[in-house]
């Protein structure tokens, strides 16, 4: 899960020790209203579980509900903010009950397809016709089995933030197009003082990004959709991307003690080491400039940030130009409220909240890309052209597979950072049912 | 107790105890019923709350434990014992164990003959002794999660700890003490021990504070050095507190899971990775929720195990003795 911003471990943990508290009370206090019959005349509640429990987008989404409910007055919508984290834990005791949300966060990917077996995900594929097509190919990350049971509101792509001035200091001119560019970009910042890139290994998902990209360059297009399909990583090219990466971490391009640093939490995490100069890259995703700034006293550190796409892999069958990507989106549950939800998503796609999404609160790429138009962070910017002109989309792998095997990836991947496990217990971690 | 004292307790309870005595003119099926009300109303909240938050759960637990349940949709793929296998025979779950075994045993092996002797220290008429106190007990009060993200900030590489150590001439002894795999562990264990450490010594100085002086008087009248009285007549009447520190200390270390969960998830690599982080990870975050109640079970019954066996082994005589009888 990749909210935008990432939650902070400190919200995690103190989340997790009343989670289960949390979970009983917010079942309970589901308004039962919205299930109840209704037609598009009556008066609907609409209970909205969401991410946005810090601001500002904590404060964007209560304007927009607030907003929706002023032009459809028969629809009340109640915002529920819930930290990331507990979105795994919560969604399958609220799909088990009578009264689950009527609008809740969704990640898509294998994750909704888990969900979709509750058999209480609505179908939003006849509803979201009309309009779906604004959202272009982005959509299709939130289907199961070609069925719309998730829409988007923002997008995120991966790829290197790297800092302008650090790069002109260990006299780089230009980012890396290739992987040998890269390492040898890497000597020269070392020579020059800084660790070239900063990785948050103690939080486990970023480790992933660098092996997922690999496999991105290295596996065609095809292969790489029919392993995800198939939750099999046997193919040639995954064990190619386990040797690459292994090449590229001999080369020791990552702080001391990466595999305990966190990736967002305080001046010491990844994001805080790029944010005051210690570091000069990260490998993230678009979220990293809602993160960075908070990191640092330095106001202006925007200004310094610099976008590249993971550099290119020799021999590889990907095209160049695709990307590792994601998003975040919500799903309607089944119910009466199914057409006033798709109303309501199709309001959060429009244009207007876009741009508000994007210039407030900070989410990175808008779902609707006519709303792209207020990204004014030359990296985010550079980041968006990359996204726009990818040849396509490769979702993160733990939320394209199922949850299960997912989250196996991601530990084992962390496992291999660590020095731990090898090329077969990375390609075992998805198939093999136990995975512990 | 003194004679007075003890005439004067008497007194009292004539004076409580008369209500009672009216009470005993009434029939004996009203007092019965009196009593039945009484014990309804005052037993019946926590007993319906420990029924349902404590009984119930685990009755689900051990159910959901015998199925394959991702947590969506019905408890329909019924495996057996197939978790239990599975939990069993896991090498991380195994290292999980060793790992919540290791923290027991060094809490026992270091942490309380420190906290005795802290205890002890602070026990004497010390310069200072309150504020000693009220330090060594500070940290007990902070969560574990303020703890826990504390000392994640004071272990950074390079951070103050590393600081200090360079400062004093140690630098030779900086590590990467929560990257590395064969230290993290034990960096954990020292966290918790500064943690804990004054729950322990605020406990045997109450301990301490129910042993009369008059026997270390005597001991010391008759000829026995401070070393002699200590450990024939102090530690030896502190005993039942000890063992009930031990008691609490495992089953503390069995339950390890916040400390370890910030500051490394239980990495890198499982290295520090407990029974609890083991349950999040397979059972919450794999959506795998028939396996975790299974490593649920399976520490439940570790935990009553050891509670039983030390309660008959250890614990009896205490309880046996003075406890049963003052209440009965």
């Amino acid at each position: 899960m990749r909210g935008s911003p990432r939650p902070v471990i400190v919200a995690v943990a103190v989340a997790t020790a009343v989670a289960i508290a949390a979970c009983s009370s917010s079942s309970s206090s589901t308004p039962s209203t919205s299930s109840s019959s209704s037609s598009s005349s009556a008066k609907v509640t609409l209970t909205w579980w969401n991410n946005g429990n810090t601001q500002p987008l904590l404060g964007v989404w209560q304007s927009v509900a607030a907003a929706f409910h002023a032009t459809h007055p028969n629809v009340t919508i109640t915002v529920v903010p819930i930290q990331s984290d507990l979105f795994t834990t919560k969604m399958p005791i609220a799909l088990k009950s009578n009264n689950p949300p009527d609008i809740f966060q969704q990640w898509g990917g294998g994750q909704e397809a888990t969900q979709y077996t509750s058999g209480k995900l609505a179908n939003l594929s006849s509803l979201a016709s009309s309009w779906i097509s604004e959202l272009g190919p982005a959509a299709a990350g939130w289907q199961v089995n070609g069925a719309q049971y998730g829409i988007p509101y923002d997008q995120h792509v991966v790829g290197f933030w790297y800092r302008t001035d650090l790069f002109a200091k260990a006299g780089i001119a230009s980012p890396p197009n290739t992987i040998a560019q890269l390492e040898s970009d890497d000597a020269k910042l070392k020579a020059a003082g800084f660790t070239p890139i900063a990785l948050g290994g103690g939080s486990r998902w970023p480790d992933a990004f660098f092996w997922e990209y690999f496999a991105v360059r290295l596996c065609s297009e095809s292969v790489l959709q029919s392993s995800i399909k198939a939750v099999n990583m046997t193919a040639p090219c995954f064990t190619q991307a386990t040797t690459d990466l292994t090449a590229f971490m001999g080369t020791n391009p990552f702080q001391g003690g990466f595999n305990a640093t966190q990736a967002q939490t305080g001046a010491g995490s990844s994001a805080g080491l790029l944010a005051n100069g210690k570091a000069a890259m990260e490998l993230q995703g678009d979220w990293e400039t809602s993160v960075v700034p908070a990191l640092t006293s330095n106001s202006g550190i925007l200004n310094d940030l610099g976008w590249f796409p993971f550099p290119q892999v020799p021999g590889g069958a990907g095209n160049p130009t695709a990307v590792l990507s994601g998003g975040d989106g919500f799903s309607c549950t089944t119910g009466a409220s199914e057409p006033a939800c798709d109303e309501f998503l199709q309001y959060i796609d429009s244009t207007a909240v876009q741009e508000e999404l994007v210039s407030k609160a900070n989410v990175g790429l808008p779902a609707n890309s006519a709303a792209e138009a207020v990204l004014t962070n030359p990296a985010l910017q550079a980041a968006a052209k990359a996204h726009a002109g990818a040849a396509y989309d490769a979702e993160y792998f733990d939320i394209a597979f199922p949850t299960t095997a997912g989250q196996a990836l991601d530990n084992a991947l962390a496992d291999f950072f660590a020095g731990k496990g090898s090329n077969s217990t990375i390609i075992n971690s998805v198939s093999s049912s136990s995975g512990h | 107790m003194t004679r007075t004292q003890s005439a004067t307790a008497a007194a009292g309870r004539d004076i409580v105890s008369r209500p009672a005595a009216a009470g005993a003119r009434t029939p004996r099926s009203r007092r019965r019923l009196r009593k039945a009300v009484e014990l309804t109303v005052l037993l019946a909240p926590p007993v319906v709350l420990f029924v349902g938050f404590v009984i119930v759960p685990m009755i689900f637990a051990a159910w959901y434990s015998l199925y394959n349940w991702s947590g969506f949709g019905p408890l329909s793929d019924f495996i057996g014992g197939q978790n239990y296998a599975g939990v069993l025979t896991g090498p991380v779950f195994r290292q999980a164990l060793e790992h919540n075994v290791i923290i027991a045993v060094l809490s026992v092996v270091i942490q309380l003959p420190v906290s005795i002797g802290l205890a002890l220290l602070l026990n004497r008429r010390v310069r200072g002794r309150t504020f000693l106190r009220l330090a060594v007990f500070a940290p007990f009060v902070l969560s574990e999660a303020t703890t826990a993200v504390m000392w994640y900030e004071l272990l950074q590489p390079g951070g103050p700890v590393d600081a200090v150590l360079k400062g004093v001439g140690l630098g030779g002894l900086v590590h990467y003490w929560l990257a590395s795999t064969s230290l993290v562990l034990y960096t954990v264990f020292v966290v918790a021990t500064w943690k804990y450490i004054g729950f322990g010594i605020v406990l045997l100085l109450a301990g301490l504070q129910g042993i009369p002086p008059e026997l270390r008087e005597a001991a010391a009248i008759d000829g026995a050095t401070p070393w002699q009285a200590t450990r024939a007549i102090t530690l030896p009447l502190l005993a039942p507190t000890i063992r009930i520190w031990i008691f609490l200390s495992v089953i503390g270390s069995l339950q390890l899971f916040d400390l370890v969960w910030i500051m490394t998830l239980g990495g890198p690599a499982n290295a520090s990775t407990t029974i609890l982080t083991y349950q999040y990870i397979n059972g919450v975050q794999r959506t795998q929720f028939g396996y975790g109640a299974t490593v649920s079970v399976v520490l439940f019954a570790i935990s009553l195990v050891f509670a039983l066996a030390y309660q008959r082994y250890a614990l009896r005589r205490d309880t046996a003795g003075a406890l049963t009888r003052a209440v009965m």
